[in-house]
């Protein structure tokens, strides 16, 4: 059965990106997890990663298309499957918008390579078919506050694209704003001029930014770090979870896994569940691990509670809600605060291994890269391919000595490898 | 310092008063046999006798009446109204008599007299009990009025208001009479025209006066948990309005949310809204927001009640929305 591949948010407060280039072909074959495509945002360059599964049947909006979040991208299915009366219906739908029909696509496409030859120094794809798209400069309304900065900075206030309400300029984007660029796509260099030379932007630090500085520089400067780092075979764990996601109500995410294997290793050695406070050492009496969010503009780290009484899927609803809630800014700091352990995963940012820094009060922070088709050796000395994944435990050696350090490590990546361990 | 309760502080206020200047009487419906409605005057009649403790006539317009006189020819009298909702009767005495005998006498009269009690909503009083009138006063020349929200403010101000050589309209809420805070045990007084910054913040300016202090405090609170720095500015003085600590305030933040417990319209927080959008314009990166009670009579229903008031989450809404983080 076809299904649609809608436009989703890739950073929280993204209403419409630019497709700059698509990574699967039609007739590709697109898994969970795969890279669909990559796109711009308000922010910056994201990929997106699919979350459906199958043969890509249609490509609706192309490279260099502006799409609405919401808009359908591209059409999955089974291969060979007749899909003409569902790109009917969506062709009818976009006919009605302002957006760019497949028409518009299938003439762009010979255009685009020629334009960024000319725009020589830019970096991203110059989209050169949606110069009207909405988040472009000059809509026209700016607050006062606005118009006085960009007074003071010599800017023409119209340069400026803005972020709020109806595209009002408001002081962050004047903040930002530099000559000759745009945070989306400028005008100049969608005509093909070279942007004027850089210079330097200040970015106040506020909120978010300055928590995220001064807990993380606390933690660093005083919990003395050291490293362990292995790699651990996944495949037995992936075949658990696609075996399990067979009957799961709804499939249940990779980090449901490994949190729940932290757990199950947490309670084998409790002393990792710690805390250093001064004059004592808290062994905790709830495994409460925390897990890594990028909100695009900073990171916070939601909580599931109590991991260690808890099944994958119940671990796996919590986590979604966690992550819908701090993608909208309305997590409650009992959920962000207090973690016994954290994990951060950069796997799907194609980071093969990193150190990351305690997230205190927990004394340990568990680093995950991605998952890698890799060539190892079997105990007969032949060569056979299998999926390893790196990951690195820091650790507060105020709390953890090293040969714990390396035990726990142990014991979860024998977890992972063997899942039918947490039955021990 | 010593932790006491708001009545405490009233008490303590009109107390010391009472034994400095033997002009200054208090005068009002229950205010001597029965101590006061909400026991502010508690021991006052045994200490000062009938004559400087007085009790009333259920006739706010009469008393009123006589203690602008009083006020005129020299006594400093303080008139408790047990409610604001009763001061509608005697607004004929405030506003064509005590604001206007200096200016119409030319200077030769004066009419330093203070008129207090308890204004805006409470719980369960439905929709003739409940009700802020703090803009019916702050609307008229030649009156001074002060809302308070701590023991503190509330003792050092009272005795600056019996001091005043002005008629002081003297707010304070039914709600908060209960309230304790800590109040220092050495005389002190407090200036009746300055606004008092409760709390310092980078962010956006949240400026209210009175009860709503407290919630917006907690509003305050509820923000600096997603990273947003709130400054909250008591305006206590209502008339004069103490402009510099607004503008200095909303010149920093570049956002201002103004609360207020009254109707919209006409009320001290769309002046003060008003102001701050004539005089701060260059400064503002966003609408100023409002939050006010409902335009609608008090509902009895408890829910209604509450829902038709500010609460914390509308205020909390209405900073993320000039911060644009809606």
């Amino acid at each position: 059965m076809a299904e649609q591949v809608q436009m989703i948010a890739l950073s929280p407060t993204m209403e419409e990106g630019t497709i700059l280039k698509w990574n699967k072909k039609v007739g590709d074959t697109v898994d969970t997890g795969d890279i669909l495509c990559e796109v711009e945002t308000d922010k910056a360059s994201m990929e997106y990663e699919s979350a459906q599964e199958g043969v890509l049947l249609s490509i609706i909006l192309g490279d260099g298309s502006g799409a609405k979040v919401g808009d359908v991208i591209a059409i999955l299915g089974e291969k060979g499957e007749d899909i003409s009366a569902m790109e009917k219906e969506i062709a009818s739908q976009s006919a009605g918008k302002a957006q760019s029909s497949p028409a518009a696509v299938e003439q762009a496409n010979p255009v685009s390579p020629a334009k960024e030859e000319t725009a020589a120094p830019a970096k991203a794809p110059v989209s050169s078919i949606t110069p009207d798209q909405p988040g472009t400069a000059g809509s026209g309304k700016s607050s006062p506050l606005a118009r006085k900065l960009a007074r003071q900075k010599g800017l023409d206030v119209k340069q400026v694209t803005g972020s709020g309400p109806g595209g009002r300029v408001v002081k962050r984007d004047v903040e930002s704003f530099v000559p000759g660029t745009s945070s989306v796509v400028s005008m100049s260099s969608a005509q093909g001029y070279a942007p004027a030379a850089l210079g330097d932007i200040d970015i106040p630090v506020t909120g978010k930014r300055a928590v995220i500085a001064k807990r993380l520089s606390e933690s660093k400067f005083s919990a003395p770090h050291y490293y362990v780092k292995n790699s651990v075979e996944m495949d037995n764990l992936i075949a658990a979870r696609n075996m399990l996601n067979k009957e799961a109500p709804s499939k249940v995410s990779f980090n449901a896994f490994i949190l729940k294997m932290a757990a199950e290793s947490l309670k084998r050695y409790p002393l990792v569940n710690a805390g250093w406070f001064s004059d004592k050492i808290v062994q905790f009496g709830s495994i409460d691990i925390g897990i890594a969010v990028d909100l695009g503009n900073g990171l916070i780290t939601p909580i599931v509670r109590n991991v260690g009484n808890k099944g994958v899927v119940q671990i796996d609803s919590e986590l979604k809600q966690l992550i819908e809630k701090a993608g909208n800014n309305s997590l409650k700091p009992e959920e962000y605060t207090g973690a016994t352990f954290t994990v951060s995963n950069l796997g799907s940012f194609g980071v093969e291994e990193f150190t990351a820094i305690i997230n205190p009060p927990g004394s340990a922070i568990l680093a995950l890269g991605e998952v890698k088709k890799t060539p190892v050796f079997d105990e007969s000395g032949n060569i056979r391919a299998a999926s390893i994944m790196k990951m690195t435990l820091s650790c507060d050696h105020r709390v953890i000595d090293g040969a714990l350090g390396g035990r726990f490590l142990s014991e979860l990546k024998r977890t992972m490898e063997n899942p039918v361990r947490v039955l021990f | 310092m010593a932790l006491i309760t708001f009545r405490e502080a009233l008490n303590q206020a009109m107390d010391e008063e009472m034994a400095r200047d033997e002009n200054v009487f208090l005068l009002g419906e229950e205010v001597a046999e029965y101590n006061g409605a909400y026991k502010v005057s508690k021991g006052l009649l045994d200490k000062y006798g009938p004559h400087r403790v007085i009790d009333t006539p259920i006739a706010e317009l009469g008393f009123t009446g006589l203690a602008v006189g009083a006020a005129s020819v020299g006594l400093r009298p303080i008139v408790e109204w047990m409610t604001f909702n009763f001061g509608l009767l005697p607004l004929d005495q405030i506003i064509n008599n005590a604001a206007k005998l200096r200016h119409m006498s030319g200077g030769q009269l004066s009419v330093p007299m203070v008129i207090r009690g308890p204004n805006g909503p409470a719980e369960f009083l439905s929709s003739q009990h409940s009700q802020s009138f703090a803009s019916y006063f702050a609307h008229v020349p030649g009156l001074k009025v002060v809302a308070v929200s701590t023991p503190y403010d509330g003792k050092g101000l009272l005795k600056s208001a019996i001091r005043d050589n002005n008629p002081v309209v003297f707010l304070e809420a039914e709600m908060m009479y209960g309230m304790q805070g800590e109040v220092p045990e050495e005389e002190y007084l407090l200036p009746l025209d300055k606004a008092d910054v409760k709390r310092e913040g980078s962010d956006v300016t949240l400026i209210t006066f009175g009860k709503p202090v407290h919630m917006v405090l907690e509003a305050a609170a509820k923000l600096e948990a997603l990273g947003v720095q709130a400054e909250v500015i008591d305006l206590i003085s209502l008339r004069p309005i103490d402009e510099e600590t607004l503008y200095k305030s909303v010149r920093k933040t570049n956002r201002a949310v103004v609360v207020d417990e009254a109707w919209p319209i006409a009320s001290v927080g769309s002046h003060v809204a008003y102001l701050i959008s004539k005089n701060c314009f260059d400064d503002l990166d966003a609408q100023v927001e409002f939050v006010s009670s409902e335009d609608v009579p008090m509902p009895y229903n408890h829910t209604l009640e509450l829902a038709v008031q500010p609460t914390v989450e509308k205020i909390v809404n209405a900073a993320k929305k000039v911060l644009y983080l809606d």
